[in-house]
């Protein structure tokens, strides 16, 4: 046996903040955040749709920030706080992107949306109001294969002009 | 239309999509976020070659891993199962050999299924697929059509001669004399390389196979449950009546998720050998190699032309490349068929030709995928008819409007065999023109080249083939229904519960069929719901295919929802004394017909008539449920059509092209809900130019994958593309109530034809043309290094 | 794809690590971001044993401006290079570079050391911390040392790390008044690995070029500096009008293979192209 056999944990006891609770689990050192939210926690609104990092329908907030599910270990957010689209759903926080994006039907399938409402959920939370452009860049790490992308900026564009208004999302 | 014909209510209205709400807060259920019982996970070990002998597989150390419930291999699995012949019996000549569904002998194709794993967990499984050893002898591979036809190619099934699987021509009036006498002929080769449906939820289904009573319950991220109801009942040898298939909510389709797969056929069949759950879900690299993929053609096309601009000849030599096999049901011919048969619909002219062959390549299987061929057929007339106007010195827009089929000429037969009928090629691009400004596009296209930046227009029409009818598949031998129905019950409550033969996988045809049954019945929308997709609760019917779902499952709908309003009036007179022609049904409520006043609550009448039987008349017979369904017997198709104009800028030193608009003016007939609408054409609109500007399955020369990751093939993200206005113009289908036709393609055939054409316009003061899509920077400077050597 | 099995341990202290990483060998990889090792990871391109998680090591954080150096820890975030108010004043060519690192959610997580670290010749940081004349500071149970950041990057993938060894920090030499920065890029999408990419310091003296300091990234095999277009351009006045010579020097820096779907000659093609816009538009930033 190898000295590094003997090294670190194949198991790990975590302790995280998941939709703020505080949630103890035994984890696997390989299972990453997406598949422990969805498997260990059975909160499956975050999806998996390539686990490389590209597609962002995996996106999750860890410490208020979004990050790849598929791209963060389990291990990694022990100690941590990790909020999904169950959570911030049920907060209130998303209800007015919710609402324009129902409106304009800026989803179809909805694979994608809990990733992208998180996305936009950040970019518009920093209170300056984007450009069209600015939230076509900030949303390009997020892939819809069914809207084309149009409605989602339009409903983006529509709560953020709001919050500059002075309204609170 | 009839008398009986919807005016507008919920029909018409902006309605978003029913399901939004749920699965933007998390809740939703796709196949992935299913558990069963005792459920295990499977995976495949995939030919890592493109055409390979097996000689030996050591499945030991795989059975041993942890986790591991079996390992499969063709010997246990192929038995089990009718092999597939993908083949069209209404196609003569159409050759395709039988595919069993774990490669047994040989592999076909990098990708193709060799073992399966099925063990605790899919990470387990994976492990143990690493520990399956395989002795590949590798053979000679045929890489592409031009290989497939070459003197001496090597054979991607030996017994059958050769590598052709389907040669088809046609022809009408006589197009050599055409082109001989043409003051102008222009001829080019397109190039379409190979592409992928990407939906962004992978495949996958749980295949629950119940020892206690033989029966198979399969919850299928599949367009069409009924489809998949009789392939699991024939191939598997189970009664059909003892299948049932649940679609769940599907993350995206676009008839990727409607063809056949070894992989999940051979899940249902691993249930039913270890009599437990077993679930398949495809990942992202896995779904590279493993899902139909579309497109693969050469086609070499020419149009004829007299001085004065009008077209007297088209020609087609259409070569598609279709992998290893047939693709069982849907059948993959059929791009090349609508590519031949679309060609130039639009327009009025005699003389025709076209041959299409589909090949076998070792490569995937070429399935269903938006829009099929007639995007292909968009791209080669639009491009032709635009380089032609171009050359005589005709604007594009003039060029159009002399040549399309006029309203007076229809209804006709194009040359490519097509009936067109309620057509409006005109007024659409009439409207179009405004919707742009036409002029002031081509005013400010020309002052930017003075100045040496480069923009293109093009304008793209198309016919659409939508709702296919029983003369489509029937012929074929497939047994795939071009009927939907559904069933109407009216609850206690007064609600309307509504079970359909359709699906959706987020184009929002249940939200339709709501708002259908809504105004059928006469309740307000939120008192309807609908469910759809399950093989065993509803009507037969073809689920969600060829732009269907509105105009066949939602004419089913309308009826159901007339005959249940009638039920009602009837029970409701019982109930009042009152003759059923003097009452309506309004905003869910028993109206006086003549004044508009309430007479009895739908509540009071369901409470009744399921509680208080014991006041009606004793032979009053109650039938508060209600089933229709509906296929036009003799229709091929609806025939829909529109156009398109995309706005491009070309960087000539870089190759990269910018989008910096993109106008749709579509005819799907009747309108059932523009929001809805409005947003498939705009995401069909975005695929296409995916399909133009960026995706492609990168090949080595003997057809091995190069780019099979996200990072490195490019589906379109939101940066890069533009907005996108839609517009209508509505002439319903005649023979049916609804007057819908289907939309679902139209963005994607329209756009493909558009930036085609825009990006070849952006070049023109250079004298060279670009063929070869996708138009990649490389592409783009090459044509524009060989305009150069020829001193342009 | 799930990743294979591996064993994880956070170290509490960058000594720790140290002990660790030297114990565990070539089967032991840090973990700071994860955002390039994990994506490896999921598709099973390889196989470590055990990943040292030095993702909150406190001696690896922090940013500071001593001394004429701006000091960066290697867990500095991609998303802090675009938002610190000192990145932002003191190290814009870093800022410009953030825009271009794949999307919000990878530069949250993804780090200034992890990026050097891993060395994709496609990547940005390593080919601005070769222009901005960088110094990499190493560490290990042996100590510390420092390499110049042109001196870091030795081939493909490939960097003067030893085993057991970590970047600590980066240290950039304070900006000179008359220095400004040139940055591009082009990518098929935004965020997504550049074709081709330039990084470029120089210094200029009204409309011409005294100094230049120019590197590649996205058509080349390692971050290193292009020796022959930024003596070419060096000495000349804006706007560039020699083309033939930038093409030539460029020939002599760049030797790109030919990768699917985009061939060498393209590749050059696009460099010269791309150079020509980056250093024609010191002169609006000198002027600005």
């Amino acid at each position: 046996m190898k000295a590094v056999d003997a090294l670190g944990e194949a198991e790990i006891e975590i302790e995280v903040t998941i939709n703020g609770r505080t949630v103890r689990r035994r984890v696997k050192a390989r299972q990453h955040l997406a598949d422990f939210l969805r498997q260990e926690l059975e909160l499956t609104g975050t999806h998996l749709g390539c686990e490389h990092g590209v597609c962002g329908a995996c996106t999750v907030l860890i410490d208020g920030r979004t990050a790849r599910g598929c791209l963060t270990l389990a291990a990694q957010v022990s100690g941590r706080t990790v909020e999904t689209i169950e959570g911030l759903a049920e907060s209130g926080r998303l209800e007015e992107l919710q609402r324009e994006f129902i409106a304009r039907n800026a989803a179809q399938c909805g694979f994608c949306s809990s990733g992208m409402l998180l996305t936009a959920y950040e970019l518009v939370a920093r209170g300056r109001k984007p450009s069209r452009a600015e939230i076509r860049q900030y949303l390009s790490g997020n892939m819809c294969r069914c809207t084309g992308y149009h409605a989602i900026v339009d409903a983006v564009e529509a709560v953020a002009a709001r919050q500059a208004e002075g309204e609170r999302p | 239309m009839s008398a009986d014909a919807p005016v507008a209510g919920a029909i018409g209205a902006r309605v978003p999509r029913l399901e939004l709400r749920r699965l933007l807060s998390g809740n939703g259920r796709y196949i992935d976020d299913v558990k069963l019982p005792r459920m295990l996970h499977a995976c495949f070990v995939r030919s890592p070659h493109p055409h390979a002998r097996i000689v030996s597989i050591d499945t030991q150390a795989a059975r041993q891993a942890p986790g591991v419930a079996a390992v499969f291999t063709a010997a246990d699995i192929n038995p089990r199962c009718e092999p597939f012949v993908g083949v069209a019996l209404h196609r003569p000549g159409h050759r395709s050999p039988p595919q069993s569904l774990l490669a047994g002998e040989r592999a076909l194709w990098q990708g193709q299924p060799v073992a399966m794993i099925v063990a605790e967990s899919r990470a387990e499984a994976e492990d143990a697929a690493e520990l399956v050893a395989i002795d590949w002898q590798p053979l000679p591979t045929v890489g592409d059509q031009l290989q497939a036809i070459a003197p001496g190619a090597a054979l991607v099934h030996p017994e059958l001669g050769d590598n052709v699987a389907f040669d088809f021509a046609l022809k009408k009036g006589d197009a050599d004399q055409a082109f001989a006498e043409a003051d102008l002929v222009i001829e080019e080769e397109l190039r379409f390389e190979r592409q992928m449906a990407t939906t962004l939820e992978p495949r996958g289904l749980i295949a629950d196979f119940n020892p206690g009573d033989g029966s198979l319950t399969v919850i299928h991220a599949h367009q069409s449950p009924f489809q998949m109801q009789h392939v699991f009942s024939r191939h598997l040898g189970i009664p059909e009546h003892k299948v049932r298939v649940v679609a769940p909510d599907i993350g995206g389709g676009f008839g990727m998720k409607l063809n056949i797969y070894g992989d999940e056929i051979a899940t249902a069949v691993a249930s039913m050998i270890l009599g437990r759950p077993v679930k398949f879900c495809a990942d992202r690299l896995e779904s590279f190699v493993s899902d139909a993929q579309a497109r693969d053609h050469r086609i070499r096309c020419r149009i004829a032309v007299k001085r004065s601009g009008e077209i007297t000849a088209m020609e087609m030599d259409d070569l598609g490349a279709v992998g290893a096999y047939g693709m069982p049901l849907r059948f993959n011919v059929a791009e090349g068929m609508m590519a031949i048969s679309l060609m130039g619909a639009p327009y009025d002219f005699e003389h025709y030709r076209a041959r299409t062959r589909s090949v076998y390549v070792n490569k995937n299987l070429i399935g269903m995928y938006r829009g099929v061929g007639m995007p292909l057929a968009c791209v080669a007339a639009e491009l032709l008819t635009d380089l032609a106007a171009s050359e005589l010195g005709i604007d594009t827009v003039a060029f159009k409007r002399r040549n399309y089929r006029r309203p007076e000429s229809l209804p006709c037969v194009t040359p490519g065999g097509q009936k067109l009928e309620s057509v409006s090629f005109h007024a659409c691009l009439d409207q179009l023109v405004r919707l742009i400004d036409y002029p002031a596009l081509r005013r400010e296209q020309a002052a930017l080249r003075e100045r040496g930046i480069y923009r293109g227009l093009g304008i793209a029409t198309f016919c659409e083939q939508t709702a296919y009818g029983p003369p489509y598949y029937g012929p074929s031998g497939a047994a795939i229904s071009t009927q939907d129905g559904c069933t109407l019950r009216l609850d206690p409550s007064g609600a309307v519960r509504c079970v359909t033969s359709l699906t959706d996988q987020g184009q929002g045809t249940l939200t339709g069929v709501a708002q259908i049954v809504a105004d059928a019945v006469g309740v307000p929308l939120e008192q309807v719901s609908v469910i759809g997709g399950d093989s065993a609760i509803s009507p037969y019917g073809g689920g969600a295919w060829a732009s269907r779902g509105t105009a066949i499952g939602g004419e089913a709908a309308w009826r159901a929802g007339r005959m249940l309003k009638r039920n009602i009036l009837a029970l409701a007179s019982a109930i009042t004394q009152t003759p059923a022609e003097a009452l309506d049904i309004v905003g869910g409520e028993v109206t006086n017909a003549r004044t508009g006043q309430a007479v009895i609550s739908l509540a009071d009448v369901g409470r009744i008539g399921y509680f208080r039987q014991d006041t009606l008349p004793p032979d009053f017979d109650v039938q508060l449920s209600v089933s229709a369904s509906f296929v036009a017997n003799d229709r091929m198709y609806y025939m829909a059509n529109g156009v398109q104009a995309s706005y491009v800028e070309v960087d000539c030193e870089t190759g990269f092209i910018k989008l910096l608009g993109q106008w749709a003016v579509d005819d799907c007939g009747r309108v059932v809900n523009p929001l809805l609408v409005d947003e498939q054409v705009r995401g069909g609109i975005v695929q296409g130019i995916g399909a133009v500007l960026y995706e492609e399955c990168i090949y080595s020369e003997d057809a091995n994958l190069l780019n099979g990751t996200m990072a490195d093939y490019l589906v379109p993200m939101a940066d890069e593309m533009p907005d996108i206005v839609v517009a209508h113009v509505e002439t319903p289908e005649p023979s049916t109530a609804l007057g819908a036709k289907g939309i679902g393609e139209a963005g994607l055939i329209g756009a493909m034809g558009a930036v085609w054409v825009a990006v070849n316009d952006a070049l023109k003061p250079f004298g060279v043309r670009i063929l070869h899509q996708p138009f990649t920077p490389e592409r783009v400077l090459d044509a524009l290094a060989r305009g150069r050597a020829a001193g342009r | 794809m799930k990743a294979r099995n591996f064993r994880y341990v956070r170290p509490a202290s960058l000594q720790q690590a140290y002990r660790i990483l030297e114990e565990g060998g070539g089967d032991a990889v840090p973990l700071a971001g994860g955002q390039s090792l994990l994506a490896g990871l999921n598709m099973r391109l390889s196989a470590p044993k055990l990943l040292v998680d030095i993702g909150e090591l406190r001696e690896l954080g922090g940013q500071s401006h001593a001394g004429g150096v701006v000091r960066l820890g290697a867990l500095t975030r991609h998303r802090e290079l675009l938002e610190s108010e000192l990145t932002r004043t003191r190290l814009p060519l870093l800022a410009r570079a953030a825009e271009h690192i794949g999307h919000a959610a990878i530069r949250n997580r993804g780090t200034l050391g992890g990026s050097l670290a891993y060395a994709d010749p496609a990547a940005e940081l390593p080919a601005c911390c070769v222009a901005l004349g960088a110094t990499l500071v190493l560490g290990s149970n042996a100590g510390e040392r420092r390499v110049r950041a042109e001196d870091f990057f030795k081939g493909l993938f490939e960097t003067d790390l030893k085993p057991g060894e970590l970047i600590l920090a980066v240290e950039f030499p304070e900006r000179a008044a008359e220095e400004t920065i040139g940055f591009g890029e082009l990518a098929r999408r935004h965020g997504d690995f550049a074709l081709v990419g330039l990084a470029a310091v120089a210094t200029l003296v009204r409309d011409r070029i005294e100094r230049a300091r120019l590197v590649y990234f996205g058509c080349v095999e390692r971050a290193a500096l292009a020796r022959a277009v930024s003596a070419a351009v060096a000495g000349s006045s804006l706007p560039l009008t020699d083309q033939a010579a930038l093409a030539a020097a460029i020939r002599t820096d760049l030797s790109p293979n030919d990768t699917p779907g985009l061939r060498a000659d393209t590749k050059l093609h696009l460099a010269t192209v791309l150079t020509r816009r980056v250093v024609n538009a010191f002169a609006a930033r000198a002027a600005a």
